[in-house]
């Protein structure tokens, strides 16, 4: 039997294979990777039958446009995408999220675009195949590590997929992606290099997500921080949602693929409950900064998880 | 043996070890990354070992900063590693092609360039670290005549190979990324591969290096 595939008629933007990411790697310098949104991912896979850690493609503003050969599988997309469902009689389906579809050979995804978000998530029943290293597939383009030689899928490729021998079991659920209005944060272990003033300003102004976002980092632009201490710390192991504070003043929030040490003062991290939210916020958009406790944060994040459980339990 | 221990984020614990940076911290901090790399305890995701810190992550859905803190100020310490360390030899060219720097050296420090060689090959190196890019060792320490800051500004690509010096301290890019370290020479030999999932690093925290010369075409006919 021909293996089945998924030909790349294009790439989109930005468009990966992720997983949950690649833990205990730090300390050689490789980041933790894995799907940006996690939650999105999640539900994703749970929506076509996978537990967990199933390598599903990741697309950034526009995305793939995905034709299936040699197979049936079912499908679904997670997170604020439009797309449609281009079936082999050339017949076309307006693409609904949230809910599984099924693909039969020569059905094509057009995915258009993410809209007032960055990330969607692709899954199929079984996965995606990818190649391992340390556990996961996922991909960092600057490392050049994970499946695909570290690289972003480019048009013609094949992404090649588990044929799956199921049948398709119709699931959906209703979701909506919520905005949030503060990007909490804890103290961070420099918060006293910066001014009063730097803190008052910290807390209490607009700053706009700029253009230099990736998956790496977060660029922000608004008033200077103003150090006055040391612009640089000897430099020390990173954690996505850290805050660094450079020379220049602007804040750079640390992602997903964040080179693993950094020599910047660290103003705040942004507490794991708002993660998964402050990746999808696209630049050009204001954000303000908001300062909890660790408890408080600790409570958020159990109340987060919980959420996601139960969307992934009602699936 | 650790000094402070604070939370960064909600999902990690700062561990901090004292404010200078020298073998004698540096080497415990080592020592507790190896023993919680041993003792596995649940939850922990990543341990990061610096010049004097070492940040511990954690599945924040497995266990809290109070309940891990207990339990990495609770290890048993003991020596791992007893074994002498053979030192890691790495050959380095320094032909005018791959020592973009040695000019800027040479003029800033007021030295020749041999001088500024011979300073630099005479001597074992430390690990510190490993990191920023994947695989790339932070070594020292340098001799105090060829100490120098970083270049004002950043080169966009530095070459993968490249031998790099700043302050006390000289690093190998592992692969072509930006960098703003003075570039003296260049090493054939692979010192990360990621297609060794059990070895990846030639070089790790604690080890020793030396680096001898090595001609260009030696250099071009290297065999890992």
């Amino acid at each position: 039997m021909t293996k089945a595939y998924f030909e790349l008629l294009r790439s989109g933007i930005n468009t990966t294979l992720q997983d949950e990411g690649r833990p205990h790697q730090y300390h050689i310098g490789v980041s933790f990777s894995g799907a940006m949104d996690k939650r999105n991912y999640l539900i994703s896979n749970y929506l076509v039958g996978n537990k967990s850690h199933a390598p599903s493609l990741e697309f950034a503003y526009q995305g793939p446009l995905l034709k299936l050969k040699f197979g049936k599988v079912s499908a679904a997309i997670a997170g604020n995408v439009t797309f449609n469902i281009i079936r082999n009689n050339s017949t076309i389906e307006e693409g609904v999220c949230y809910q599984t579809f099924n693909l039969n050979p020569d059905d094509q995804i057009d995915i258009i675009s993410t809209s007032k978000s960055i990330y969607g998530y692709f899954s199929v029943q079984k996965g995606l195949i990818g190649d391992y290293f340390w556990g996961s597939c996922s991909v960092n383009t600057k490392a050049k590590i994970g499946s695909n030689e570290g690289e972003k899928f480019s048009i013609n490729q094949k992404i090649y997929l588990n044929q799956s021998e199921n049948e398709f079991i119709p699931k959906k659920i209703n979701y909506l992606n919520s905005k949030i209005e503060f990007i909490r944060v804890l103290k961070g272990t420099n918060f006293n290099y910066f001014s009063d003033m730097a803190h008052e300003t910290f807390f209490s102004s607009e700053f706009t997500v700029s253009k230099l976002t990736d998956r790496m980092g977060m660029r922000l632009e608004g008033p200077k921080i103003e150090n006055i201490v040391d612009t640089n710390i000897r430099s020390e192991g990173l954690i996505k949602g850290v805050v660094q504070v450079p020379a220049d003043g602007n804040p750079i929030i640390m992602l997903s693929d964040h080179g693993t040490i950094g020599g910047y003062p660290k103003i705040g991290v942004v507490i794991s409950a708002d993660y998964d939210k402050l990746v999808q916020l696209t630049p050009g958009t204001k954000i303000k900064f908001k300062s909890i406790e660790l408890s408080e944060a600790e409570t958020l994040f159990k109340i987060y998880n919980l959420e996601t459980q139960n969307i992934l339990n009602q699936i | 043996m650790i000094k402070n221990i604070l939370n960064l984020g909600d999902a990690a614990l700062y561990c901090d070890f004292g404010d200078e940076v020298n073998k004698e911290i540096n080497s415990n901090v080592i020592k507790y990354f190896k023993n919680l790399q041993k003792n596995k305890i649940p939850g922990i995701t990543n341990i990061t070992p610096s010049y004097n810190k070492l940040i511990i992550s954690f599945d924040l859905t497995e266990i809290n900063y109070e309940k891990l803190k207990e339990k990495v100020l609770g290890i048993k310490l003991e020596n791992i590693d007893q074994e002498i360390k053979k030192i890691i030899k790495v050959p380095i060219c320094v032909d005018d092609e791959f020592s973009f720097d040695l000019i800027r050296l040479s003029e800033k420090l007021n030295l020749s360039f041999e001088k500024i060689l011979e300073s630099f090959f005479n001597k074992k190196y430390f690990c510190y670290m490993t990191g920023f890019i994947a695989g790339m060792p932070f070594l020292g320490d340098l001799d105090q005549a060829i100490r120098l800051k970083r270049l004002e500004t950043p080169r966009v690509k530095v070459p993968k190979g490249s031998l790099g010096i700043t302050e006390q301290f000289c690093n190998i890019y592992t692969y072509e990324s930006p960098g703003g370290w003075n570039i003296i020479g260049n090493t054939p030999i692979k010192v990360f591969d990621k297609f060794s999932q059990i070895n990846p690093t030639k070089i790790n925290p604690g080890d020793n290096v030396m680096f001898y010369k090595i001609n260009k075409s030696e250099y071009l006919n290297w065999n890992d």
